[in-house]
């Protein structure tokens, strides 16, 4: 599996630590360069990938295997398969854009603001490729204290409320996860490997406990209705590179989250919660799309549309079938491509207006026409025209929900209508209106180095809208294997071999997790 | 000589220890005040000479040496802890050099005083009876109270020294009386007879739990856990900073040592009960050390409030291995807590480190307030005190989390996942008051008409501190060497 010996990987986690570590060394002016560098570097490292991944199967490639700590034993282990791939690809094509988007816009302390962008960079391909759970657990957690500051040090007037918000959230939904991890570990034959974890059966009673717990850490990443209320501020609060990393990357940890451990790791409680998740993805459209309509401010517009739209895919997830679980990972590349590319569209249009409301942006056809094509194109991309990348993604997720249940599929829908109608709003006032006339001499077009952060995405959307099946394919073998590994226990339910050691551990889990439930 | 040949040689370290305290307060009147850092040296070189020689025992792994007729033992576990309160002491020395310089109480019995606490200290872990751990206890006290007090000129600290005194003397009175029904069980206080007297007598004996419950509240005093934990913020706050880092240190460390040593080797027949017993006092430990902390202002009361929350999730590590029952017994639960401890070392030393050298204007800095804009101005600082505050938070990769790692680990095992879990939310509120000093450092504008606060620099405190971050983050990223270390250490505990 390794392919010419090459640590592809390890190289992907350390180019961006290198460019970190060098920022204490450097320059303002020399740092926006070396953060560039170090993202187009990891890009150039990552995109050989695409071509020497294998998508005949669904193992793990470009394995590494390393250990870390003996007793109890932690291993280095990466590896990627059809699901992380885009993933890490999208990762590492989307950060030499964040670097872009914050070459005029970060002004202050240059150097900690790329240091933190390169140390998100190698914690996010950090959980995408991690084998083992506890390394997945340390990347996982490893990037609270960056986003942290990020929001925290260079965000808006209200950053100190949205990032501590940001913390809190994350932290307390992801304690529970190390339990579960250690529950897993005690009954899954004393390993932390997670494809053996996946290979192992586990007592429904338990698995319904870590599904909880998977969920509380999962849910509030994504973040799934009623865990979002930190998403707007933070959105709304970050700079744009960590809205950019927000929307893009961290908000897919979550649904991956589910797609690597929740299905394969607890098939019969993912069975038993799909009701629930599926509600709660329906309810997150729904909500998420009508909480956009109301919006005047761009940022928070577009932060309740991720809500809705990842709504789409955790429901694709949770219908647990190929076209659902296919449709999901597509729609998770592009929410990255399509939302991100909005949050860089604000982030230009406040470094020239410093205002993010809409009523302060409007009529940008006629000044800014490069700007407002490319703004339509991405607005057209998000509420899923034909032709553009989301409308792949949520057809796929509207046929398996099909395929699950007819009514829901019709609630799901309601969501794209929705859409159409706050996205088409947006652009009907940003794009068509009447310019502002003390607003004018400041609207610009787009420079050179901005349309270079736009212009690949576009590409994007429409290579992905118009050719998916490159990317579908890559993922076949893997989203199969997913679910057979959940048909597997399916057949062979667990007779409760280990009942008898779940006992204490179960009669002990039942009170935190009742009290977690409440305090939500 | 003969008679006592080996025992002495046993015991060489201790004695290297006392002598050199002896030394440092009798040539303390006729060193020139300029010269006074030629004490400390001494005292240094003392306990390089004992980590060399405690070093070479390591050799010997696994061998336990009785001395004194089983009146102290050498095993492995002493070694593990010898090990680390040298450590600690000398980077607490280090520390109160430009610290009392600066703070102008830079006294020569000060060296003297912290070596013999120390020597308490290694009776405390050495000691095979109940006596004896009681001596050594008192030795470690009685230098800390003195210790407390040094600061004369400010009534905060006489307070704390005052406090400190009154409650520590009725605590040891209490662990005396409970000494005292132990040995009117078993007629001594060895804690092999205790133990084989147990096993004898049966766990029935009302007397026996009021004895054990005796003994647990007079150490439950020590390790600051609630509610014997009064004390604690009063004494951290009005201690000088190098004191309380060494109060919250090294005390809380050989405490713990001395602790597990008793309630394992003599009590460990009753187990059943002090699990309960000591899993309800962790619960309320850490959820009352973590909420409490989240409103102080003074980050020295603040840091009181948070190591009793940690002495919490240490002592679930301990109620771990009471409640064991798989096949490795008790031993993941009790090397948790050694790991747990020595890693806390490092972020506790490292964050006092900063507090007690942020100046402002000459006074100390120990309002959270003081921390403000500290990132702008040292960049470097304030970047060691984020590292300290994630780890004492337990954000992987450093340290923190690998000692929090192993412990819940431990509870897991045990079957208290739900405690686990309890302790793990309390963690994430814990991260709210560590982040505060962050926020406070990073995203905060300093006020332009107050005077800014300045870490002061010196080779000494850059040495502690780069010890204490190298040790967050190595130990953060490779724990193997500590974790195996602590796991052969535990086995000699019966």
């Amino acid at each position: 599996m390794h392919s010419g010996g090459i640590p592809w990987l390890t190289l992907l986690l350390l180019i961006p630590l290198a460019g970190a570590v060098a920022m204490y060394f450097v320059t303002e002016s020399t740092a926006r360069w070396i953060a560039l560098a170090a993202t187009l570097a990891d890009l150039f490292v990552a995109l050989p990938l695409w071509w020497l991944f294998d998508p005949q199967t669904s193992q793990m490639q470009f394995t590494e295997h390393v250990v870390w700590i003996t007793a109890p034993p932690i291993y280095y282990s990466l590896g990627l398969d059809g699901i992380s791939v885009p993933l890490v690809l999208m990762t590492a094509g989307i950060m030499p854009l964040c670097v872009l988007a914050s070459w005029t816009a970060i002004t202050t302390r240059v150097q900690s603001f790329m240091a933190m962008l390169l140390i998100m960079e190698t914690a996010m391909i950090g959980v995408f490729v991690a084998l083992d759970f506890v390394l997945f657990y340390v990347f996982w957690e490893a990037m609270l204290i960056p986003m942290y500051l990020l929001i925290g040090v260079w965000g808006g007037p209200n950053r100190l409320y949205a990032a501590i918000k940001f913390f809190l959230y994350t932290l307390a939904g992801s304690v529970l996860l190390l339990v579960a991890i250690f529950a897993l570990y005690f009954y899954g034959g004393h390993t932390f490997d997670i494809l053996a974890l996946s290979q192992g059966t586990y007592p429904a009673s338990l698995q319904m406990w870590l599904f909880l717990a998977f969920f509380a850490a999962f849910a509030v990443k994504v973040p799934m209705f009623p865990f979002h209320t930190w998403l707007p501020d933070a959105h709304v609060e970050a700079p744009t590179a960590g809205s950019v990393i927000l929307a893009s990357i961290l908000l897919k940890m979550g649904t991956y989250g589910f797609l690597r451990f929740s299905l394969p790791m607890l098939p019969d409680a993912s069975h038993a919660f799909t009701p629930m998740m599926v509600g709660l993805s329906i309810i997150a459209i729904i909500y998420g799309a009508y909480m956009a309509l109301a919006q005047v401010d761009l940022k928070k517009l577009i932060a309740y549309s991720s809500v809705s739209h990842m709504g789409f895919v955790t429901l694709g997830i949770f219908v647990l079938n190929q076209q659902g679980i296919e449709g999901a990972v597509l729609q998770m590349v592009n929410h990255g491509i399509t939302t991100g590319a909005l949050f860089l569209c604000v982030g230009m249009i406040y470094e020239r207006t410093h205002s993010r409301l809409i009523a302060d942006n409007v009529g940008l056809a006629s000044p800014m026409p490069q700007y407002a094509t490319l703004l339509m194109i991405f607005a057209l991309s998000s509420l899923g025209l034909p032709g553009t990348n989301s409308f792949v993604g949520e057809f796929l997720v509207l046929i398996g929900t099909f395929l699950w249940s007819k009514v829901a599929t019709a609630f799901a829908s309601l969501g794209i209508i929705l859409a159409a109608a706050y996205i088409l709003w947006m652009v009907q006032r940003v794009v068509f209106g009447v310019p502002l006339p003390h607003q004018l001499p400041k609207l610009k077009d787009l420079n050179k180095r901005e349309l270079a952060t736009l212009v690949p995405l576009a590409l994007l959307v429409f290579w992905i809208g118009l050719f998916p099946n490159p990317l579908v394919s890559k993922m076949h073998q893997s989203v199969n294997n997913v679910i057979a590994s959940m048909a597997r226990t399916k057949v062979a339910p667990t007779a409760q071999p280990s009942a008898g050691e779940a006992a204490p551990l179960l009669a002990g889990s039942t009170e935190p997790l009742k009290t977690e439930e409440l305090s939500r | 000589m003969s008679l006592y040949g080996t025992d002495l040689l046993a015991l060489l370290p201790e004695l290297i220890i006392v002598v050199t305290a002896c030394l440092v307060i009798a040539l303390d009147p006729i060193t020139p005040a300029s010269r006074r850092d030629l004490l400390a040296w001494l005292s240094l070189g003392s306990l390089a000479l004992c980590l060399g020689l405690t070093m070479g025992q390591i050799g010997v792994l696994n061998i336990r040496v009785s001395a004194f007729s089983d009146l102290v033992v050498v095993d492995a576990y002493a070694r593990f802890w010898k090990v680390l309160l040298y450590g600690v002491t000398g980077l607490t020395i280090l520390l109160s050099l430009p610290y009392l310089k600066a703070e102008r109480i830079h006294l020569g019995e000060y060296y003297g005083f912290i070596l013999l606490s120390l020597s308490g200290m290694m009776v405390m872990v050495s000691g095979a009876d109940l006596l004896t751990i009681y001596l050594g206890t008192e030795l470690m006290s009685l230098s800390l109270y003195v210790m407390t007090g040094l600061n004369r000129s400010k009534p905060r600290s006489l307070e704390a020294a005052a406090k400190y005194f009154v409650l520590g003397a009725f605590s040891s009175g209490i662990l005396l009386y409970g000494i005292s029904l132990l040995y009117g069980m078993a007629g001594s206080t060895k804690l092999a007879s205790i133990a084989a007297a147990i096993g004898t007598h049966g766990a029935n004996d009302p007397l026996l739990l009021i004895a054990v419950i005796l003994v647990a509240v007079g150490f439950s005093f020590k390790l600051a856990a609630v509610p014997f934990h009064m004390w604690t913020p009063d004494v951290y706050e009005g201690a000088p900073t190098s004191v309380t880092a060494f109060m919250a240190v090294a005390a809380k460390a050989a405490s713990f040592a001395a602790f597990m040593r008793v309630f394992v080797e003599g009590l460990g027949g009753l187990k059943a009960d002090w699990s309960l017993l000591f899993l309800l006092i962790a619960l309320v430990t850490l959820v009352l050390g973590n909420l409490i902390a989240i409103v102080q202002t003074n980050i020295k009361r603040m840091l009181a409030y948070s190591s009793i929350a940690h002495a919490g999730y240490a002592l679930i590590g301990f109620v771990a291995a009471g409640r064991a029952t798989g096949a490795s017994g008790g031993t993941p639960g009790l090397a948790s807590v050694m790991i747990y401890l020595a890693l806390y070392s490092f972020m506790t030393l490292g964050a006092f480190a900063v507090i007690g050298m942020l100046r402002k204007g000459g006074i100390e800095g120990e309002e959270i307030e003081d921390f403000t804009g500290l990132a702008k101005r040292q960049p470097l600082a304030a970047f060691l005190m984020l590292l300290f505050m994630a780890s004492l938070a337990g954000i992987p990769p450093t340290a923190g989390f690998i000692g929090k790692f192993y412990v819940f680990m431990a509870a897991v095992e045990s079957g208290l996942a739900w405690l686990a879990a309890i302790a793990l939310i309390f963690a994430a509120v814990s991260a709210y008051y560590y982040m505060r000093v962050v926020m406070v450092m990073y995203m905060r504008e300093p006020d332009p008409s107050s005077i800014a606060p300045r870490l002061v620099t010196s080779p000494a405190l850059s040495f502690v501190l780069a010890f204490a971050v190298a040790g967050v983050i190595l130990l953060g990223l490779f724990p193997d060497p500590l974790v195996s270390f602590a796991l052969q250490s535990v086995l000699t505990l019966k």
